[in-house]
């Protein structure tokens, strides 16, 4: 891999660590991520999956090392410059407005009137709407833009995080354990949806769902301890014994 | 500077830094209590004065009492009534927290204002009991005068009482916060409710037993508090601001932090009244500690904790 | 329409609500009030200014301030000045070591007038005074702590701090601010005199329409998308971070926004009431303010006024016949609201009130469709 020509990858992490008081949560990582491209963190509890997309996400000050997204070094911008960067990031809890509607919660997420007083002015107009209906339909919540997030079931919750992604058009999409507690169906519905969205942006996922991942991954890494124990298509890494070692997959 | 000689300077600063001692022990030991009640539990009790007051007039009732039925008692109450008056602002405390606090932990701005509407009510009362002009103890013969160690330092023996109280109260509050097993079962609780929970620690008794030690240590501060002044329904509120100054400028977490804290205020204001007005010096102070907090709202002594 | 309808009034149940409002306080009050009581009204609604203040900062943007008085204070401080100095005219002021400068400064011993009061010669300088500078110095507070996220009850202290820091300030520097007794003996605006009857009357409607203007101000600011960040933010900062908002930027906006509107109460107090002290800075008087809005319902910018208007008129009621009981009352009602009604009065009516609009049928045809959004989105679902 040619180390300068790191414009043709869409995300470019080299050398990161963080540290707490002394324990290495990420240890000088290495990891690339190209467009189009639908890449899955794997790896047991505590290696270190959440503390990597918090680090990107700016949720976390890394300790030193680079991260770049599109050529933009994102290590030293706070949280909302990095989403406006076209970052955005699904947490391991479903994590949106319990007390607004569905049409509510997209339409905050719409990534115009961000300013005070672009969102005092901001018109709620037919572009708005057409564009918060696009997306309720895209993550199967278009009957249910005026309920209230709150009274949503899990699966649903989570759908609606990803909307309020989407509807931001991020070229980079991370997303936490996104089918964690989800029915079967569920999860055959949230595999459509995410091999769907992954043309045109790249996604990082973390999961642990093993047949989860195999539906939908191009490539798979696996992370222990901070470090990368293997990298590469799904079935070899699964036939990696070294993987198979740390992480009995299931 | 300013026209004194080495010698008288240094004896003013010696007595307004004596004088700043007995102001650093009454918000030492109000802002232990209040420390623990906030840094373990997050609550801020905006009645924290009243308990403090609850202690000194405990104090007064006592001595009262004493003087009218026992007189030949007058030279020991005041020991007991320190004891009295933990006893008695912890229960306040335990009831207070039993009715209403436990209701509230998950919503710190409403604690706020839910115990406002206690301390209120409790000034209410003590001018209902006591009448709204201010009370005094009768205080014992060995509390009063002041011992002179140079002909230009005056040091008040109700000061050094105070003080020595202070000392015994802080050590003893680090014994059982760090040492005692009972204190390590709090300091679970605070750090992780759930498994403290879950690894069989009554989480509730001991916010309970942690809220009423919080005001038990108010009732002793109002103690010493008689002292120095007389007490009033509103002699809670006079300290109150400084109090939560102390504990938010100390690092709410850190035993540490408060005595710093406490310390650093008490002997600022102090030997700054001296050379320009009281009113001055307060406002000196406070507006330098909210300048620090601007800088570092985590507090000046605080330790870190991964956010 | 429905522009004027959503933007500036919420919905046709605001509209009404707002209607009642300004009917009871321009119409009903001054036919049925003597002059006295339509003044003590006039005081009560400068509070509600503060109270209005705090539904945006603390109801909405759940940022509690414990220090409104700062901003009541400095316009009323303001207003205070300009009328002091008129009063103090050479020739008012004769008898006095020096003339021309206001009384209190005289017993001072001060002899010259202070620089900082010199711009208050003018009212234009005055009514800038009122509005910008409450907003300046809200803005510095804000950004220092917003910025540094420090929020709840650490900046709820600090507030509260900086309200006793004023205050202790204002008292202790008695020759260049009338201490604790305050600036008093105001006389005329610009030669028309004050004291008179007509002339609080014309205060007291200007006092009306300008609250009326904040209100629908202030609703203006809450149906917009600002509105639904506010609530955002405070049920999940984070979140509107990552959303790509700068929370900091939007705190300290409502807070900068709410000190303005408490100074103008504070103006209003000065020009209706005659004078202004220490006493509507500090800690009581600011924790006061947000009793109003609780007990009003700090999710109601209408409940707010009329939760101002009903503690102050129970204080007045009672501080004559029972005033031990007074603060005992105070006292529940903040732990009772907390505990068990914390949308206020607004909230209590919003839960309950259809019991009684039930028994005047034609009153439902209004409030039906804007009910539950349950209720809406079965009728969306029926019609689409």
């Amino acid at each position: 891999m040619n180390m300068s020509t790191n414009t043709d990858f869409t995300l470019a992490i080299e050398d990161l660590t963080v540290s707490f008081d002394g324990f290495k949560a990420v240890d000088s990582l290495n990891f690339y991520l190209d467009r189009n491209e639908l890449h899955v963190v794997i790896g047991p509890n505590g290696a270190g999956k959440t503390t990597v997309l918090d680090l990107i996400c700016g949720k976390t000050k890394s300790t030193s090392g680079s991260i770049k997204f599109l050529n933009k070094e994102l290590t030293n911008l706070s949280e909302h410059e990095i989403v406006r960067a076209g970052v955005g990031r699904k947490f391991q809890t479903p994590s949106i407005y319990e007390n607004l509607s569905v049409m509510e919660n997209l339409e905050i997420s719409y990534p115009k009137g961000r300013g005070v007083f672009g969102s005092l002015m901001f018109k709620h107009d037919a572009v708005v709407r057409d564009k918060i209906m696009e997306v309720a339909k895209q993550i199967m919540l278009e009957k249910f833009l005026h309920t209230e997030a709150g009274l949503l079931s899990h699966g649903q919750k989570q759908w609606l995080e990803i909307g309020m992604l989407l509807i931001q058009d991020p070229q980079l999409l991370m997303l936490d354990e996104p089918v964690a507690g989800m029915s079967v169906k569920e999860r055959e519905q949230t595999a459509e949806l995410l091999n769907k969205i992954s043309a045109g942006r790249s996604v990082l996922v973390i999961e642990h769902d093993m047949e989860f991942v195999a539906r939908i991954a191009h490539k798979v890494t696996v992370l222990h301890q901070g470090k990368i124990l293997a990298a590469g298509e799904m079935k070899d890494v699964q036939k990696d014994p070294k993987v198979i070692e740390v992480y009995l997959g299931h | 500077m300013g026209g004194y000689s080495y010698d008288e300077l240094g004896a003013i600063f010696a007595m307004q830094g004596f004088a700043g001692i007995s102001l650093f022990s009454v918000l030492l030991l109000m802002a232990l209590g209040l420390a623990i009640i906030f840094g373990q539990m997050g609550v801020i009790n905006m009645a924290h004065g009243e308990f403090m007051a609850a202690g000194a007039y405990t104090t007064y009732l006592i001595s009262s009492l004493t003087e009218t039925y026992i007189p030949a008692f007058m030279p020991y109450y005041f020991v007991f009534s320190i004891a009295a008056a933990f006893l008695v602002a912890g229960t306040l405390g335990y009831l207070a927290e039993f009715i209403l606090i436990r209701h509230l932990y998950k919503r710190p701005l409403d604690t706020l204002l839910a115990t406002w509407g206690l301390s209120l009510i409790m000034q209410q009362s003590y001018r209902s009991i006591f009448g709204a002009r201010e009370v005094s103890p009768t205080l014992p013969e060995w509390l009063m005068g002041s011992v002179k160690p140079t002909e230009m330092i005056d040091i008040p023996i109700n000061g050094m009482f105070v003080l020595g109280l202070t000392i015994f109260t802080t050590l003893a509050v680090f014994y059982l916060m760090f040492k005692s097993s009972w204190g390590l079962r709090v300091r679970a609780t605070t750090q992780n409710r759930v498994m403290a929970g879950a690894v069989g620690i009554n989480t509730k008794k001991i916010d309970r037993y942690t809220f009423a030690l919080g005001c038990g240590i108010a009732g002793m501060a109002g103690a010493a508090f008689t002292t120095i002044a007389s007490t009033g329904p509103t002699t809670g509120t006079l300290y109150i601001v400084d109090t939560f100054m102390v504990v938010v400028f100390g690092g709410a977490a850190s035993l540490f932090g408060t005595i710093a804290s406490a310390f650093s205020i008490a002997q600022a204001q102090s030997i700054l009244e001296f050379f320009i007005s009281g009113s001055m010096a307060k406002v000196f102070t406070l507006l330098t500690l909210v300048i620090i907090l601007m800088f570092k709202p985590e507090g000046l002594f605080a330790s870190k904790v991964r956010r | 329409m429905s522009f004027v309808y959503e933007k500036l009034f919420g919905d046709k149940k605001g509209l009404i609500g707002f209607c009642i409002l300004a009917a009871l306080i321009l119409v009903v009050f001054p036919v049925m009030l003597d002059s006295f009581r339509l003044n003590l009204v006039g005081k009560y609604l400068t509070y509600a200014f503060a109270a209005v203040s705090l539904v945006l900062l603390w109801g909405y943007g759940g940022t509690l301030s414990l220090g409104q008085g700062i901003f009541f204070g400095i316009g009323g401080y303001a207003m205070a000045m300009f009328l002091k100095l008129e009063a103090s005219s050479p020739e008012n002021t004769a008898i006095q070591s020096t003339p021309g400068i206001p009384d209190f400064m005289d017993w001072n011993q001060i002899t010259e007038l202070p620089l900082f009061w010199m711009p208050f010669h003018s009212f234009t300088f005055t009514l800038f005074a009122v509005l910008v500078v409450p907003t300046i110095f809200a803005y510095i507070i804000g950004a220092a702590m917003f910025k540094r996220r420090v929020g709840g009850v650490y900046f709820a202290i600090i507030t509260q701090v900086v309200s006793v820091i004023l205050t202790v300030l204002i008292v202790g520097q008695q020759g260049l601010t009338g201490g604790i007794n305050g600036i008093t003996d105001l006389r005329t605006l610009n030669g028309w005199d004050i004291t008179s009857d007509s002339a609080k009357n014309l205060f007291y409607f200007i006092n009306c329409f300008l609250l009326l203007a904040v209100i629908i101000a202030s609703r203006f600011i809450l149906t917009s998308k600002f509105g639904r960040l506010l609530l955002a933010m405070r049920d999940k900062e984070d979140r509107v971070r990552f959303s790509g908002y700068d929370v900091a930027n939007f705190k300290i906006f409502i807070f900068s926004f709410a000190a303005m509107i408490s100074a103008i109460g504070g103006a209003m107090f000065t020009l209706q009431v005659g004078f202004m002290s220490p006493s509507f800075v500090g800690i009581v008087p600011s924790i006061e303010m947000v009793i109003f809005a609780a007990i009003g319902g700090r999710m109601s910018l209408i409940g707010a006024v009329y939760g101002t208007l009903l503690i102050n008129f129970g204080k007045t009621a009672f501080s004559e016949s029972f005033p031990e009981l007074w603060l005992f009352l105070m006292g529940g009602l903040f732990i009772a609201v907390v505990m068990f009604f914390p949308n206020g009065l607004a909230g209590l009516w919003e839960d309950y009130g259809h019991h009684i609009t039930k028994r005047f049928g034609f009153i439902n045809k209004f409030f039906d469709k804007s009910k539950n959004t349950a209720d809406s989105v079965e009728l969306e679902g029926a019609n689409s």
